[in-house]
């Protein structure tokens, strides 16, 4: 509610970093690179003056800007966050950084590739504030062309495929995502998020909908469903959601490591955004009617790419289907909340829960996946590239502080209490298990596989005789330890005091979960 | 609320606090991390023993002695995630045990690890896993215990996988944590549904917690789809997690294993204190495990608490014959843990919290005995195991000799001298005054013949004889020095939990139970009439003449004639190879496992990569190839009929217009030409019709 257009400035700020990089980078690499991310830390810093002007106690929308644009279209600039909102701008800013120094290393056209980053942190900035659907829309599509590119152009030797079927992909869901709004848009008139929830919440969307669309031979309840299944395809795609998923192991793997970083840190997180703003709010009626096999699919992604990244043996690809696994039980715990929608205060108080865990689990997951990669980042640079699971072995002889640092940030994807992974998954499976036992109760078996391929990885890499090959390999230096270290200090932070979130998004969550009356 | 109880959670904080600075000092500080593990260890062990005395003292005023303190974590939605410690007499008794035990075991571990390049990190390794042990004793909070309860299985897999370049030890590491997270997880469901039944994981808050009557009503009332009272189904699914810690069956596996990590580990954590956590996280949730609809405790036991009798005397009976035929000094030892463990679940199962703590408490004494004498004694043997290459052990190592065979009577439950004897006594007696089935009993006396017989076994294997390590060193590390003593670091340890083996007893003899009147919250006082007690009395003589029988077998086979050589068979194998191999190869549970859940789990795994690669990817790439064949045929309807048919068209149009074009070729001979043939063509034509 303040009148300085903070949002705005934050979304601008990267774009701006990325046209001075293309100005004036040049020939010089280290300036490219540090100028890049002097941008990021700034855009950190203002996303961190925003956590402590936000006003937790009143959790709706705040920092709101509101411009008529287009007037004959009912488009206008209007942007805002809330906890959740705030929360992923925070780890936007988190992980990009992250990023840029996994990328260090990287030679060819240093300020392109690190323009393209500051572009897409600008697209997720964009994305994470925007409330209406057209400016929403064009952020939501535009961060595609920097992570197309960012894949294609550095990236390994499949890249082109693997950035073909990224696009192509993910374009094809947000299609289905445009023609459903735009057939909202021709009932209601309207494109602004939160008007849309509100009529919903009154039940009067679809009425309207089907009112003014007459598709004959569809019943209204059907013409909901379709529509509603062109916004879900969109988001089910992002996240993604099983039988959804097979662009994200060949894009992560592809992708720079750096590239990889964003994707899972940052941009998986956009279609859960999108499930929490969009799906959740205007379409929660419709969910609800499918929520049997929502559940079910919602199961086979944790339980499936849990057992698949059991098979695989390219140190990417596992994270990569963990990444899968982990965003897997934020979808449970989203499905969950629509179960009932009784104002039983027993349950109400189980979806506080599982809502809490969904919007820390995504935090949690951004930081340790982010981590993760970067150390096999840290790894590849040392081996020449190769990050198989059987290429090492015995490497706690020769880099005792890398094993032991990697194996905090794998302990915190593998939800051990004490450090971050663990309250979000217990608070989704508390939340889950009294509104779906079933699907709950099946979705362990991830959790124990999770365990399985991580103890693998510290078996194979860093256990066991040392591998000839790697009796030199250098255990990480001074800097790159300071550089881990307030990541791993915020993995034991937030395990041991998650209040320092939850107490900033917990009235969002109340807002959001009171909001789902249909 | 006076000092001790607001602070008690220093007890578990110094040491963890000990381990984190130890994790950041320079790793050549190998004095200030053992001394900083030590002296951290040695407060809590004094803070222990003024909660214990606190107690006592509560007891003795008639006051209530269970104080907790909560306090809250997190927030979510209108409600406040709330954890919490508690001093009570089961607390306190464990806290004792687990730093006095854990303080012993630091000591010796100086002497143990003295030539380790990594033992700074193995104290704080063994400093961590101290604190999260005794996080697991003092929690008022199912969650709170939960978490350190995970904290332990962690430290449990970086000791035992602590001479990591040992692939065997990485592997017995990752398999340790898995086997006891398949309990785990099944504890994790049983404590999200005890939340949604309870509302709360507080254990006791002020008439609200979890474990207090008006939740315990509730929990029994409820009734799940099974027909199952829903305090049944979190009952049981919790003991799953305390089987899997607890190593009973069929979650027993890695236990054995286990013995791969240095000896004070397998002492600390695999015998006294980590796999005795199932056991006391029974005894802590025992209200939960005896809720009666009704509440009336007297008529049968609970479903739940007959599963952990069963499964208790199952595991009793399973882990004694297997240990029988083992060669391994540690591996008898772990398979003896497990077989102990088991009575301990029996013990909850059949008599209640005071007969398996009671039992808990004495064998964490005399089998860290066991374990750190024969970590004693590979130490003398310079990294043997096998028992059949050493013997003779008795005069060159006496202190480990005099000390080992307390603890070898105490286990076997030697009687009146051993506390052994005394809390299995308790056990068997709870055993045969049980409601629901005598099979219990037999089990545990069969188990306990059979444990004086290994026992016997190992002590005529190890000390008895002529030493057989020269003759058969076979490996680089043999040979180089004879046994010998091992130092006094090592021994003083030994001499104490000796102590401790013999007189433990004295404080849970029928005629003094003091233990079991301060768990129940009464005093105790001495009646010796309770041996008059004829039931008590006969299962005392009974049980003590299966001791002297098992003892008596053990030196028929091994003690009778020394054993010469390293490589004759056993001579109970020799009697019955067959039975012999099948307990040597532990049942063959591993092997079991291997063909069917580790085969099940990488197929399902392959099958799930395939899915992935072959059938969603398949359709994607399907759809996509769909698309492009379209477009393909698009092209080449585009290129080859539309365009094709125009391209013609007008290349017909314009050959034609060549040809036509011929004819205007704008010269004038030409036309004449045309012209000439013309009018000689017309002029032959009118007279051919001129003709006719």
């Amino acid at each position: 509610m303040t009148a300085f257009p903070w949002l705005t400035i934050l979304t601008i700020l990267p774009v701006a970093g990325a046209i001075f990089l293309l100005a004036v980078g040049g020939r010089n690499k280290n300036f490219a690179r540090w100028l890049a991310l002097a941008f990021s830390f700034l855009a950190l810093a203002l996303t961190l003056i925003l956590w402590h002007n936000f006003n937790s106690a009143f959790g709706g929308m705040q920092f709101q800007e509101r411009y008529t644009w287009i007037a004959t279209l009912g488009v206008e600039y209007h942007v805002g966050i809330d906890g959740l909102g705030l929360l992923m701008l925070l780890l936007s800013s988190i992980v990009v950084p992250i990023g840029m120094v996994a990328s260090w290393q990287i030679q060819e056209r240093v300020p392109l590739y690190f323009s393209l980053v500051l572009l897409l942190q600008a697209c997720l900035f964009g994305t994470f504030t925007a409330l209406n659907f057209f400016h929403w829309f064009i952020f939501w599509e535009l961060g595609l062309v920097p992570a197309f590119f960012l894949i294609k152009l550095w990236g390994g030797p499949r890249r082109t495929s693997a950035a073909t079927q990224f696009l192509v992909y993910t374009m094809v869901g947000s299609i289905a995502l445009l023609l459903a709004f735009l057939a909202i848009f021709l009932a209601t008139g309207k494109f602004d998020f939160i008007d849309l929830a509100q009529l919903a919440q009154n039940g009067q969307l679809m009425p309207a909908v089907i009112a003014k669309l007459s598709w004959h031979r569809f019943t209204p309840e059907h013409v909901a469903l379709i529509i509603f299944a062109g916004a879900f395809l969109g988001f089910a795609v992002k996240v993604p959601l099983v039988p959804f998923h097979t662009w994200l192991p060949a894009a992560y793997a592809e992708a720079p490591t750096g590239t990889t970083i964003l994707l899972t840190g940052a941009m998986s997180k956009m279609g859960l955004y999108g499930f929490l703003r969009i799906l959740l709010p205007i379409f929660g009626a419709e969910m609800q009617v499918v929520l049997t096999p929502l559940l079910w699919l919602a199961v086979a992604t944790i339980v499936l790419s849990a057992y698949a990244a059991l098979a695989q043996k390219d140190l990417k690809r596992i994270f990569a289907y963990s990444s899968i696994n982990h965003l897997g039980y934020c979808l449970l715990g989203i499905f969950a909340v629509v179960k009932f929608t009784g104002g039983d205060a027993a349950l109400t108080a189980e979806k506080y829960a599982a809502m809490n865990g969904v919007l820390l689990q995504m935090f949690n997951h951004g930081l340790t996946a982010a981590t993760l990669f970067w150390f096999v980042a840290m790894l590849e640079k040392r081996s020449g590239g190769l990050r198989g699971l059987n290429d090492f072995g015995g490497l706690r002889k020769v880099a005792p502080v890398f094993t032991g640092l990697m194996g905090i940030a794998l302990f915190s994807s593998l939800g051990l209490p004490g450090l971050n992974g663990f309250v979000g998954e217990f608070l989704i499976f508390k939340g889950s298990f009294p509104l779906v036992t079933w699907a709950t109760a099946l979705s362990v078996l991830g959790l124990l596989v999770t365990a399985i391929f991580i103890l693998g990885i510290l078996q194979r890499v860093f256990s066991g005789p040392l591998n000839e090959k790697w009796t030199t390999l250098p255990d990480l230096t001074t800097g790159e330890r300071l550089a881990l270290a307030p990541a791993i200090a915020l993995m034991f932070a937030l395990g041991l005091w998650p209040q320092l979130v939850l107490g900033v998004i917990d009235n969002t969550v109340i807002q959001m979960v009171q909001q789902l009356k249909f | 609320m006076t000092w001790i109880v607001q602070n008690l959670w220093l007890v578990p904080a110094l040491p963890i606090l000990a381990a984190g600075v130890s994790a950041l000092a320079k790793q050549r500080n190998r004095m200030f991390a053992a001394s900083l593990a030590i002296g951290s260890m040695a407060i809590s062990f004094l803070l222990s023993l003024w909660a214990f005395a606190h107690v006592l003292w509560l007891g003795s005023q008639g006051e209530v002695a269970r104080q907790v303190v909560n306090f809250r974590w997190f927030q979510f939605g209108t409600e406040w995630l709330k954890l919490g410690w508690m001093l009570d007499p089961l607390t306190a008794v464990m806290l004792l045990m687990v730093t006095f035990v854990g303080l012993l075991i630091f000591i010796y571990s100086v002497g143990y690890m003295k030539h380790d390049e990594n033992f700074t990190r193995f104290f704080c390794f063994l400093a961590l896993f101290a604190g999260a042990m005794l996080g697991v004793v003092i929690a008022n909070s199912l969650l709170l215990l939960f978490m350190c309860w995970e904290i332990v299985g962690l430290t449990s897999y970086l000791l035992i996988g602590f001479w990591y370049a040992n692939p065997k030890a990485a592997a017995a590491a990752k398999k340790a944590f898995i086997v006891t997270r398949i309990g785990d997880l099944a504890f994790f469901l049983g404590m999200v549904w005890l939340y949604a039944q309870a509302g709360t994981l507080l254990f006791y808050d002020g008439g609200a917690g979890c474990l207090e009557h008006s939740a315990l009503l509730r929990l029994v009332a409820q009734t799940t789809a099974i027909g199952m009272a829903a305090s049944t189904g979190i009952a049981l699914l919790i003991f799953c997690g305390a089987a899997g810690k607890s190593g009973q069956v069929p979650l027993h596996v890695w236990l054995p294993d286990a013995m791969e990590g240095p000896t004070p580990v397998s002492a600390l954590i695999h015998a006294a204190t980590m796999v005795a956590a199932g056991v006391f996280l029974i005894a802590r949730i025992y209200p939960l495990m005896s809720a009666h609809s009704g509440m009336d405790i007297a008529l049968t036991p609970t479903v739940a608490l007959q599963v952990v009798a069963w499964v208790g005397a199952i595991t009793a009976v399973f882990g004694a014959m297997i240990a029988v035929a083992h060669y391994d000094i540690k591996r008898i030892l772990a398979y003896s843990t497990i077989s102990q463990l088991g009575y301990m679940m029996m013990g909850l199962g059949v008599g209640g919290v005071a007969v398996g703590m009671f039992h808990l408490i004495t064998h964490a004494f005399f089998k860290s005995l066991l374990f750190l004498g024969a970590g004693s004694v590979i130490h003398g043997c310079s990294g043997e195991q096998d028992i059949r290459r050493m013997g003779g052990l008795r005069k060159l190592m006496p202190i480990t000799f005099a000390t080992y065979a307390v603890g070898m009577l105490a286990l076997c439950g030697f009687p009146l001298f051993f506390s052994g004897f005394w809390s299995k006594d308790a056990i068997l007696h709870a055993a045969h005054t049980w409601s629901v089935s005598q099979a219990p009993f037999y089990m545990g006396a069969f188990g306990a013949l059979l444990t004086a017989f290994y026992m016997t076994r190992q002590v005529y294997y190890v000390f008895g004889g002529k030493s057989r390590l020269a003759a058969t060193s076979h490996g680089l590390h043999h040979a180089s020095t004879p046994p010998h003593e091992s130092a006094a670091v090592m021994t003083i340890p030994l001499v104490i939990l000796a102590a401790f083996a013999m007189l433990l007893g004295l404080i849970g003899m029928p005629a003094w139970p003091w233990l079991q009147s301060f768990l129940d919250d009464k005093r105790a006082t001495l009646n010796f009439a309770a041996f008059s007690n004829v039931g008590l009395l006969a299962v005392m003589v009974s049980s003590s003449l299966l001791v002297f029988l098992g003892l008596g077998l053990g030196w028929w086979f091994y003690g009778r004639k020394p054993i010469a050589d390293a490589d004759a068979p056993d001579e109970l194998g020799q009697l019955q190879p067959r039975i012999f191999a099948v307990l040597g190869h532990s049942f063959y549970v591993d092997e079991l496992y291997g063909a069917t859940i580790l085969r099940l789990n990488a197929w399902w795994s392959r099958v799930c990569d395939w899915l992935d690669r072959w059938v969603w990817n398949g359709a994607v790439q399907t759809v996509s190839h769909l698309v492009l064949g379209f477009a393909w045929l698009d092209n080449f309807f585009d290129a080859h009929v539309v365009n094709a048919g125009f391209d013609e068209g007008c290349q017909s149009v314009s050959r034609g217009g060549q040809v036509l074009s011929l004819l205007q070729g704008g010269r004038v001979q030409s036309y004449l030409r045309t012209i000439g043939l013309a009018l000689i063509t017309l002029v032959v034509f009118l007279l051919w019709g001129a003709r006719g």
